[in-house]
């Protein structure tokens, strides 16, 4: 058996999460591994921009706090750390984390990064197919600043053979951040496409963290969730068939359940029988969740089928601005008086002429299930007396966006009474388009940062 | 003889999550017990779901089935108003918008009584098959 933990699912969790779970599979007594997943679809891009800004940034800003509390214990007990927090800057990530080890007293920790998903200047993005689910998003107008491909499990597999005891990567399919670990431990086969499968989905379970063990989950009184400020974060134990069992540390809170495990086992799923990755085609039709023990759940069933042709690549381009402003109505009327608020504003940015797209939703009402036009505002009829926030959104070039929120702040002294609370933010976005690659012009491989070549 | 139509929100008998991915949303429907499922099979169909969002001007629904799950898996197209980096909207990912699926009312069959739905209980509702079990 081999057992992989989740220290976080996304660049922003929770930081105190990957310890009990390092714990739990030290005390196992066997090694293991443990994966960090922090990239989203436009963190490359960010990573990119604050390279530039900065030569030694541009990974995972968490990075500093997610390992110190966890590298020794790893180190001692053959636990490997997988993460993609390299983002657009790998190499500095190694960097980092050498620099953490030799301030514990850990000397001589290997630590490979994992490179060749960057591909800025490598492939004419253009001359290349888009994504499907963006094929109706309009043509980016601003610069490119990011193309990364999601590259397979291969070179972090490659990289623990070598004797990486840390794995950096930048973009790499999500679910391959385990099935490295997977395939380096138990020697699979890269053509037995059913355990690539099996691999696979145990990396797709564990992937977003606590998302397998009661986060994003708890509906009071019908799902409820214990302890959820201590959630226990997922660890897999994975036998050579992979087929595996979905547990947490003991002590922990949160729960794995098979209703746990079916909402993530769906989560970000298109077709079931076709989940396409890197390193084979995940069908999920014939797969059977079955609770065999409290917070442990048994996974089996996976089926794999030939990989796809192309990588899918993520377009980062800068975008335009975004302007958000907000302003409070409490009391007697208020829906009245928040619902004139957007009258008034609509109206100011007419009488300007300011050249923005906007949106106006009063919180409290139909605010994240509407469409930009309100269509469900129009035709909501709650209470008239309440506590309203309305909100107001812009974009546009940075100047219209500016005067459109400041023309909120104007709501101060020229709106209706009683408004109060105004806060607003500018800042500028950054869009993202996926592609289709050929494999052919992407070369991946692994080496390792600190030691004579 | 025949009882009035009973009608419970899809939330009652059913729980679900959202994804996103680019513009496309997905949102996964899931039967809390075995005697839900034909229900979903149903009446949780592309159509109802495309109505639910016709205001966001989705372009497609396609619905999955997996039997062994007990859950359907819908894929909505252009739902997000743009997606994470483009939209106005306060949920960017649309994150919430399960709970716009689970409002859709769902009539139930004769022989299911709305005290045999998820109504919702004051004390935690756990694991229906470990929970209870040691709950310390």
């Amino acid at each position: 058996m081999y057992r992989i933990g989740s220290g976080a699912g996304f660049s922003g969790d929770r930081i105190d999460a990957a310890q009990p779970v390092v714990e739990a599979i030290a005390a196992a007594g066997e090694g293991g591994a443990i994966i960090f997943e922090t990239i989203g679809e436009r963190t490359l891009a960010l990573g990119q921009i604050a390279k530039r800004r900065n030569p030694k940034a541009g990974y995972e800003p968490l990075l500093e706090q997610f390992l110190p509390p966890i590298l020794k214990t790893c180190v001692e007990n053959r636990i490997v750390i997988v993460g993609n927090f390299g983002c657009a800057n790998p190499r500095a990530a190694a960097d980092a984390i050498l620099a953490i080890a030799e301030g514990q007293g850990l000397p001589g920790v290997r630590v490979a990064v994992v490179e060749g998903d960057d591909l800025v200047g490598r492939v004419d993005i253009d001359a290349t197919e888009r994504w499907e689910g963006d094929r109706h998003l309009p043509a980016p107008s601003g610069d490119i600043i990011a193309v990364n491909a999601y590259i397979g499990a291969r070179p972090i597999a490659e990289a623990i053979r070598a004797g990486a005891q840390v794995v950096v990567t930048g973009r790499v399919a999500d679910p391959a951040l385990a099935l490295g670990p997977l395939v380096a431990h138990f020697g699979w086969d890269w053509s037995d496409l059913d355990l690539m499968a099996a691999g696979t989905l145990a990396g797709h379970l564990l992937e977003c963290g606590s998302q397998v063990s009661g986060g994003f989950f708890a509906d009071p009184g019908y799902k409820d969730v214990p302890d959820p400020a201590n959630i226990g974060f997922p660890i897999a134990e994975v036998e050579a068939d992979g087929t595996f069992v979905l547990t947490k540390a003991d002590g922990t809170g949160g729960c794995i359940d098979t209703r746990t495990v079916k909402e993530q086992l769906l989560y970000e799923i298109h077709d079931p029988a076709a989940y396409l990755t890197p390193d084979v085609t995940l069908d999920l039709t014939e797969v059977e969740v079955v609770a065999v023990g409290r917070d442990r759940v048994r996974v089996t069933g996976a089926r794999g089928h030939a990989a796809p042709a192309t990588l899918k690549a993520t377009v980062g381009y800068y975008g335009d601005w975004l302007g958000e402003a907000e302003i409070s109505y409490a009391g007697p009327n208020a829906f009245q008086r928040a619902r004139l608020a957007v009258t008034i504003i609509r109206e100011r940015i007419a009488k300007r002429a300011l050249d923005v797209t906007s949106r106006a939703d009063v919180i409290g009402t139909t605010s994240v299930f509407d469409d930009d036009g309100g269509t469900l505002f129009a035709e909501f009829r709650g209470k008239n007396d309440g506590d309203y926030r309305v909100r107001f959104a812009f974009g546009g070039e940075v100047a219209a966006v500016e005067a459109a929120v400041q023309e909120v702040n104007a709501l101060y002294c020229c709106g209706p009474a009683g408004g109060g609370g105004v806060r607003q933010n500018v800042r500028p976005r950054v869009r993202t388009v996926s592609h289709l690659v050929p494999r052919s012009l992407v070369s991946v491989s692994h080496s390792f940062i600190g030691e004579a070549p | 003889m025949t009882r009035n139509r009973i009608t419970v929100p899809l939330h009652a008998i059913a729980h679900g999550r959202a994804g996103d991915k680019g513009n496309r949303l997905n949102v996964n429907v899931i039967a809390y017990r075995p005697e839900f499922w034909p229900i979903l099979l149903e009446q949780v169909t592309e159509a109802s779901i495309a109505a639910l969002f016709a205001h966001r001007g989705v372009t497609r629904v396609v619905r999955y089935e997996l039997p062994k799950l007990q859950a359907l898996n819908f894929v909505i197209d252009d739902a997000l108003e743009g997606g994470v980096n483009s939209s106005l909207s306060l949920d960017t990912h649309g994150k919430t918008l399960s709970f716009l699926v689970l409002d859709l009312p769902v009539e139930l069959p004769p022989h299911i009584m709305p005290s045999d739905t998820a109504i919702r209980s004051d004390t935690p509702n756990l694991d229906p098959v470990m929970g209870g079990v040691d709950n310390e």
